[in-house]
């Protein structure tokens, strides 16, 4: 069974509507990306699936179940974790503390994570602790948002953009922390615009434009469809 | 008289006791924006309820020291359930709504508790009697001082602290402050916010009800106390900053002091320094002494 199967996802901001009936499912322990250009709805999938922004029509099944409607919070308690593309990062909040109110009980038959483990996990995070969230570099940034969403103990991850912004090293530190979660089981949806990031890390991949699937496939078959890169994916 | 050393320590003393009276009032009021960023008009009618309760708590109990604690305990849990209906079935739906239409409600409020409080209570005016232990006179060595603004001058800071220390080293504390800097990213990892907003106005507003149970013994009860308190408040609010604990601690005690001795100087006409001052932070610094100029992200 899918652990998340997403049907004719429909969803507006007020009056424009901006997916036009998307659909998508990710298995236990997989790794599926969303990719697509500029504005193509792929941060708007997320926050539809989270439960952020409403959607119109559709249906989104979690473990078989239906959760359309359901509001952020219950989704976050039940194993869904989000981590949005901007890092949200509560400024005013030290490290620590941008830990400990994302904190989740977990549910039976996995590890717990706490503060020790993310730290542990991203080891340069340590170091900054006590230090207020909004004093982090980018990078930082991008692994305390990661790390903060992971103390909600997800079964499946919601992963925006993780690499936008940084610098190659740092993108190649990230997306080995992808890959190990992943092996640790965790169910993953990443989206991203940087293809060389995408195929690197996914299963299967699901290109978007305008706010609808135009293709979809094996990560392989994605790096060898050219045509389909030229279209949707080049700038 | 201002060479009277004695005289000026009862000034600054007295300056102080009004001020932490007023900063309990205006911490409510302060935190209830910070995480609502609901601007509550009510907040001074609020206050009146409290005083009113602890009269009738008094009134039925017996003016005895307990009776008052009783009283201000009673005030504040009153308040609290009634707040806690409030923003459930009413203040709650208009969050997603524009801030005009808060406005319209929070000031609806004021009118519905005026009549409601004349309709309980009656129009007339009341006063009523220090607790037993704090009516005397304390001698401080430079002069003697009445010990119910002493006791004042004590619960302020007490409360300031506590309530520091709750906001920063208590999980609950950290989720409030989340709240206020990303509402819907705090949701999203699993509190669910219209709980933390829930808890924030009611105890907001039970700190209303304490202030104006603890200001009772010294003002005139009456259906009227709300306008004077929220002006007050506001003008706390926009010298320290909306949203800060620390800037309603110190601009309450600007306002008192600015009250206190401005009264000597101009008789009534006290009220201008007060603008003066409130100009002057506006100009120099438009969100307050200890605001900050936008830290809100949604
Ligand atoms: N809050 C909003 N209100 C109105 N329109 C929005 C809002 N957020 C996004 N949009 C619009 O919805 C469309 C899809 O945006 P979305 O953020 O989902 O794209 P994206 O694929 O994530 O793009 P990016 O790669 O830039 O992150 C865009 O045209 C955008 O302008
Ligand atoms: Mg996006």
């Amino acid at each position: 069974m899918d652990l998340l199967e997403v049907k004719d996802l429909h969803v507006s901001y007020g009056l424009s509507k901006i997916l036009h009936g998307v659909s998508l499912s990710v298995k236990p322990g997989e790794l599926v990306s969303l990719i697509g250009r500029n504005g193509v709805g792929k941060s708007t999938t997320m926050r539809g699936i989270m439960g952020l922004t409403a959607p119109k029509s559709g249906s989104i099944l979690w473990k078989g179940q239906e959760i359309l409607g359901r509001k952020p919070h219950v989704n976050a308690k039940d194993g869904i974790g989000f981590v949005p593309e901007d890092r949200r990062i509560f400024s005013g909040l030290s490290v620590a503390e941008n830990l400990d109110v994302a904190r989740l009980p977990v549910r039976e038959g996995r590890e717990a994570w706490d503060e020790e483990r993310v730290f542990s996990f991203f080891p340069d995070l340590k170091r900054f602790e006590d230090r207020k969230g909004g004093l982090l570099s980018g990078g930082q940034q991008q692994m305390l948002t990661l790390g903060r969403t992971l103390m909600g103990n997800p079964e499946l991850l919601l992963l925006d953009e993780p690499s936008e912004g940084l610098a190659p090293l740092i993108v190649a530190d990230i997306a080995e922390k992808i890959r190990e979660l992943k092996a640790a089981g965790l169910s993953i949806i990443l989206a991203e615009q940087n293809l060389d990031f995408v195929l690197s890390l996914s299963d299967r991949c699901y290109v978007l434009e305008k706010g609808a699937v135009v293709y979809s496939g094996t990560a392989q078959e994605l790096s060898d469809n050219h045509e389909v890169q030229d279209k949707y994916l080049h700038i | 008289m201002f060479s009277n050393p004695t005289f000026m320590f009862i000034q600054v003393m007295n300056s102080f006791a009004l001020g932490m009276n007023l900063f309990i009032i205006a911490a409510g009021l302060t935190l209830i924006f910070g995480v609502l960023r609901v601007v509550n008009f009510a907040h001074g009618a609020f206050y009146m309820v409290g005083a009113y309760v602890l009269m009738t708590t008094t009134n039925l109990i017996g003016n005895t020291t307990t009776g008052f604690f009783v009283g201000v305990a009673a005030a504040a849990l009153v308040m609290g359930v009634v707040a806690f209906f409030i923003e459930r079935f009413l203040l709650s739906h208009l969050y997603d709504k524009e801030h005009l239409l808060q406005l319209l409600f929070t000031f609806a409020l004021v009118l519905i508790f005026k009549d409601a409080v004349k309709m309980i209570w009656g129009p007339l005016q009341h006063s009523i009697s220090y607790p037993p232990a704090f009516k005397g006179a304390v001698n401080l060595r430079i002069s003697y001082y009445p010990a119910y603004m002493l006791f004042l001058s004590v619960v302020g800071p007490v409360l300031a602290i506590g309530l520091w220390l709750a906001l920063e080293k208590t999980r609950w504390g950290r989720l409030i402050r989340a709240a206020r800097l990303d509402r819907e990213m705090l949701n999203a990892l699993g509190t669910d916010v219209k709980l933390v907003f829930s808890a924030v106005f009611v105890f907001g507003s039970m700190l209303a009800a304490m202030g104006g149970a603890l200001a009772a013994p010294r003002i005139a009860v009456d259906p009227g106390m709300d306008g004077l308190i929220i002006i007050d408040c506001f003008i706390i609010v926009i010298i320290g900053g909306l949203g800060s604990l620390w800037g309603s601690f110190v601009g309450a005690l600007i306002l008192s002091s600015l009250t206190v001795f401005g009264t000597l100087i101009f008789n009534e006409w006290e009220i201008v320094l007060v603008y003066i001052m409130m100009l002057a932070v506006l100009l120099i610094r438009p969100w307050g002494l200890f605001g900050h100029a936008d830290e809100e992200r949604h």
